[in-house]
């Protein structure tokens, strides 16, 4: 529909009626301080009693509100279907500090998972921007990001505009004054998806799972914990995150699982790169990129002993895991509590 | 020359994100100059002046900000040009939120910080309003969710305008705020183009210098709130 139809629709239907058909149009009133309206009246006979005052301290007259309203509806019907699929991302080398060509071709898909890793100040944060930005040569690093194994075109370029990619990092905190259920419609709301309250259950659900202590859809955002504000922002980027590739900048070991929270990241077909030295997380990705001063050394691809070591590491982490719910607990750490450790 | 006008809210980073964007241009040092309005104090020039970047303070002092912003913004051009400046950036603070300082044909830049409040966005106005690129900054410590909120905030508003984040910090995505400033037009003058929004109508006896209350020393332009006066 274009913004003209639209023009037609608002002019003729009772506003009652368009507030049902299009939710966020309640925002757009209340926008220009239009609350409490007569629902069985079309917009422009309520515009007729509005004081053309009020109107223009919002730069509008009567005529421009319908079609500036009209714009509004069109550009999120339009939002609605934007957001295209990604089925790959590709990385082509650039040069690293010194000058030095990046010999290096990557392509990932959904529901793989790569690591980075290097020293602090090695280039890591220069490469999540290289594909943030969608670079075409044209950063410091002059690496190219293809989607879909093609150049991505300049207008796409600068409408995703942070729409493509989610992050996640130790840094960040909630500074909303909202409940867990507040917090979660909200983000659905702005996603404008249907079945919101199922959506918002599911995430609720998974964020508990993955949380060490359980929180309810009561809590206040603000109150969680490190470890369940680190689980509600997973489960929340999984399933309501319209971005297809996440970048993770480690995942701290705050009580809790980050395996699963990989799975669930990658399950939900997100393309998952992951800043971390945790071993865990690290050799959980088939691959992992090497950064030494700017650019990619090497991409490894995790071993089979490797995955192998996996199963040790994963012992001597559940064995932490172990003894820090027995603190929690207010329990004493006895001898048993460590398991014995294979001699080498 | 190209101009850039800059308007935000106070310390949501505005000058942060010119000097990162200013790096990310990877123009000639001396060739971006900015001048910055504010209304009674600013320790923004100290910043340009390491970066030796050519720069200008303006005070708005008793003035309305906004007024003085529009009758001082030729002059800045007039500045630039006598510079040789090929980008001038205009950075306004301490205007009211019923202003925005944006000029018909001329980029115009909001930035606001994503820790400012949900609702934020809905209650900037023109300044985010008439704003082609709203830079989000401080997005680096909020949720992932916040971020998708607050630019859904943004697009309720101005559904128009190209919405970036920028780490005032790191300089991430300054970068893609300097494609835009690259293809901006190019402008000899400001005489006789049009400002996007009318600035705050003027004069009530305040305006001149009375500082007294009450309803007799009020003259010219007066808008009175109606209360509920129903009694208890």
């Amino acid at each position: 529909m274009k913004a003209l139809d639209y023009v037609a629709e608002v002019s003729s239907v009772p506003i009652g009626d368009i507030l049902r058909r299009y939710p966020l149009a309640v925002d757009y009133l209340a926008n220009i301080r239009l609350v409490g309206v007569d629902e069985t009246k079309t917009l422009p006979e309520i515009l007729e009693n509005v004081d053309e005052d009020m109107l223009e301290e919002f730069g509008l007259d009567r005529e421009e509100v319908i079609f500036h309203f009209s714009a509004f509806l069109e550009a999120f019907s339009r939002m609605e279907e934007s957001i295209e699929t990604i089925s790959s991302i590709t990385i082509l080398g650039g040069r690293d500090k010194t000058g030095r060509p990046e010999m290096l071709e990557l392509t990932v898909t959904p529901g793989e998972v790569v690591s980075i890793v290097g020293p602090t100040g090695s280039g890591k944060s220069r490469l999540l921007e290289d594909i943030e930005c969608l670079a075409q040569r044209d950063t410091p690093t002059a690496r190219q990001i293809l989607i879909n194994g093609s150049v991505p075109d300049l207008d796409k370029r600068f409408a995703t505009g942070g729409k493509l990619v989610a992050q996640l990092s130790q840094n960040m905190n909630f500074v909303m004054d909202l409940t867990v259920q507040e917090f979660l419609e909200m983000h659905a709301k702005s996603r404008m998806i249907p079945d919101s309250a199922a959506v918002v259950e599911k995430c609720f659900a998974v964020a508990n799972s993955l949380a060490g202590e359980k929180f309810a859809l009561d809590t206040k955002v603000t109150q969680l914990s490190g470890g369940q504000s680190r689980s509600l922002m997973i489960a929340d980027t999984a399933l309501l995150s319209s971005s297809p590739i996440i970048l993770i900048d480690e995942l701290e070991n705050a009580g809790i699982d980050r395996r699963e929270a990989i799975e669930i990241l990658v399950g939900n077909e997100k393309i998952v790169l992951m800043s971390t030295h945790d071993p865990l997380l690290a050799l959980r990705a088939d691959k992992r990129i090497v950064i030494k001063n700017g650019g990619v050394a090497n991409v490894i691809e995790t071993t089979a002993e490797e995955e192998q070591t996996l199963h040790k590491i994963e012992a001597i982490d559940s064995a932490l895991l172990t003894i820090r719910n027995q603190l929690r607990r207010g329990e004493i750490v006895t001898e048993e509590s460590i398991p014995e450790f294979q001699e080498r | 020359m190209k101009l850039i006008t800059v308007a935000g809210p106070p310390s949501s980073g505005k000058t942060s994100v010119i000097l990162k964007t200013i790096a990310a241009l990877g123009l000639p040092p001396g060739s971006v100059g900015v001048v910055k309005f504010d209304s009674l104090t600013s320790f923004d020039h100290q910043r340009y002046d390491e970066q030796q970047i050519p720069n200008q303070t303006a005070f708005a002092g008793k003035i309305c900000p906004d007024h003085h912003f529009v009758s001082n913004v030729e002059g800045a051009v007039e500045w630039g040009m006598k510079k040789g400046l090929s980008v001038l950036v205009t950075e306004s603070a301490g205007l009211c939120n019923r202003c925005s300082p944006y000029v018909n044909g001329i980029l115009s830049v909001c930035v606001i910080d994503n820790l400012s409040g949900i609702n934020t966005p809905r209650k900037i106005g023109p300044m985010l309003k008439y704003a082609d690129i709203v830079v989000v900054t401080k997005g680096d410590v909020v949720s992932q969710a916040e971020r998708e909120v607050f630019a859904f905030n943004i697009r309720e508003v101005n559904a128009s305008a190209t919405v970036l984040f920028v780490n005032g910090i790191t300089g991430q995505g300054a970068f893609m705020l300097a494609r835009h400033w690259q293809d901006t037009l190019d402008i000899q003058t400001l005489r006789d183009r049009k400002l996007r929004f009318t600035m705050p109508a003027a004069i009530c006896s305040y305006c001149t210098g009375e500082t007294l209350i009450g309803e007799m020393y009020q003259l010219g332009m007066v808008k009175r709130m109606e209360f509920d006066d129903e009694s208890p």
